[in-house]
């Protein structure tokens, strides 16, 4: 990676997680929780090498077609059915910075909300064109993108009659392991996202709007398709200027 | 007025629902094609230095049942305590040593398994080594939060007793929750979410 800034490789500790703005563990409007959550304290302490650090993944392990879900799967010269998207953003940490080389995962259902999946019972068919996953890194500055379907809304069993409003689920490696993350996208204007159980596992209103990507008029393709736009920012890490330096530096 | 620190909110986290396994180990679920292999399956080479061991363990829910839906990751130093990232500035790690596994729960007995090698010791803030330790990462439908986590060394004892993470551990008993069972190279690492045995999870 181009270092412009001159900057010695960041080695500080991440800023501690806010637990009032994600969900906390137990959550009994979504069921399948009660019996995951674990119920005693966490055991909090700042970060050591050992979550300071981690995996890099280089360019060469991305294929020609993995940010593209319209074709990876499909049979050669078909594409999968459904409204077609670009899903694009910047990868920042709290501090703002770009966070370049971030490698993004993500999965879906098809366009009639199915997922290709032998525990998937859903009675909307299958595409035989579409997959359902994708993966990409952010570049120097910190930019991703990649073309898919929009997933269609599905009911799930946990009230009698909950659905998922349509989501993208993203998968996020940072630079250190402590910044790993996996969240969901929504979309702009789905009136869905607040019936959803999972969605309201996450207590503050801020936080949710945090995770729905507006319609991105100015980079949608005429005739092909349209564009949503969602950053994601994972921790920020403190400055080592005036802590010791036992790592060897 | 005072200046504005500017910060933002990190991105809240979300569960990884049931079908984790299609965008983190499609070829694990059946979805051939896409990747050539499951990033993460495979940590050490023929080259890779240092004692090759085993690790399987279980997910095991309030209700004593083996998550079948689950996703772990683990990350660690290499066999002389070094980590395979740019962000280490002691020295270069065995390039041969991924150093980041990934492995989903099967789905028959939800048993996960890494085949790596034994992590050498690594300083904590202070200087002082910690214990030998492996970084655990789990996620499934039912977290709202992935949780953190670390295996220890049973063999270890005086390196455990001593390890400054562990020390933190106000209620003694649950120290056992964090050390592996079994003997090398074949070492059992159950994480429990919930009960009399809950592992203890980090917020780190």
């Amino acid at each position: 990676m181009p270092d412009r800034t001159n900057r010695k490789p960041e080695t500080g500790a991440f800023f501690p997680r806010d637990r009032q703005w994600h969900a906390p563990a137990l959550t009994p409007g979504y069921k399948t929780s009660v019996l995951r959550s674990p119920q005693k304290a966490l055991l909090s302490l700042d970060g050591t090498i050992s979550e300071i650090t981690g995996p890099v993944f280089g360019h060469s392990v991305i294929g020609e077609l993995d940010n593209d879900l319209i074709h990876n799967f499909a049979r050669p010269g078909e594409s999968a059915i459904g409204e077609r998207i670009i899903v694009h953003g910047r990868v920042l940490d709290e501090r703002g910075c770009a966070v370049p080389g971030a490698l993004l995962e993500f999965w879906q259902a098809n366009a009639g909300g199915r997922y290709r999946h032998k525990k998937e019972s859903y009675l909307a068919p299958l595409d035989p064109n579409f997959g359902g996953c994708g993966r990409t890194i952010t570049d120097d500055e910190g930019f991703y993108s990649f073309r898919t379907i929009k997933p269609g809304p599905y009911p799930w069993p946990n009230g009698v009659n909950d659905w998922r409003p349509a989501h993208i689920h993203f998968s996020v490696f940072g630079h250190g392991f402590a910044q790993r993350l996996i969240t969901q996208m929504y979309f702009e204007g789905d009136p869905m996202i607040w019936k959803c159980p999972i969605v309201n596992t996450i207590p503050d209103r801020q936080a949710i709007e945090q995770l729905i990507a507006p319609l991105d008029w100015a980079n949608t393709i005429p005739f092909d398709a349209r564009a949503y736009k969602f950053d994601i920012v994972l921790r920020g890490r403190r400055s080592t200027l005036f802590e010791n330096r036992l790592e060897g530096n | 007025m005072v200046q504005q620190l500017g910060y933002l909110k990190e991105t809240p986290s979300q569960t990884a629902g049931p079908y984790v396994h299609i965008g983190l180990t499609p070829n694990f679920c059946g979805i051939g094609g896409v990747y050539e292999t499951d990033l993460g399956a495979r940590m050490v080479n023929e080259q890779t230095l240092g004692e090759r061991i085993t690790i399987t363990g279980r997910v095991i829910d309030g209700a004593g049942t083996p998550l079948k839906d689950a996703l772990v990751e683990i990350w660690q130093a290499d066999a002389v305590g070094l980590y395979n990232s740019p962000t280490e500035l002691r020295g270069s790690a065995d390039p041969n040593f991924t150093g980041w596994g990934r492995c989903p729960t099967a789905a028959d007995d939800g048993v996960f398994t890494f085949e790596t090698v034994k992590p050498g010791r690594v300083p904590f803030k202070d200087g002082r080594p910690m214990a030998p330790h492996i970084t655990f990462w789990i996620v499934a439908r039912g977290i709202n939060v992935g949780l953190h986590t670390r295996m220890y060394f049973p063999e270890e004892a005086e390196a455990n007793a001593a390890d400054p993470l562990l020390a933190r551990i106000e209620h003694r008993h649950r120290v056992a929750t964090l050390v592996a069972t079994g003997a090398a190279p074949n070492y059992v690492f159950d994480i429990h979410l919930q009960g009399e045995k809950e592992t203890v999870f980090l917020d780190i």
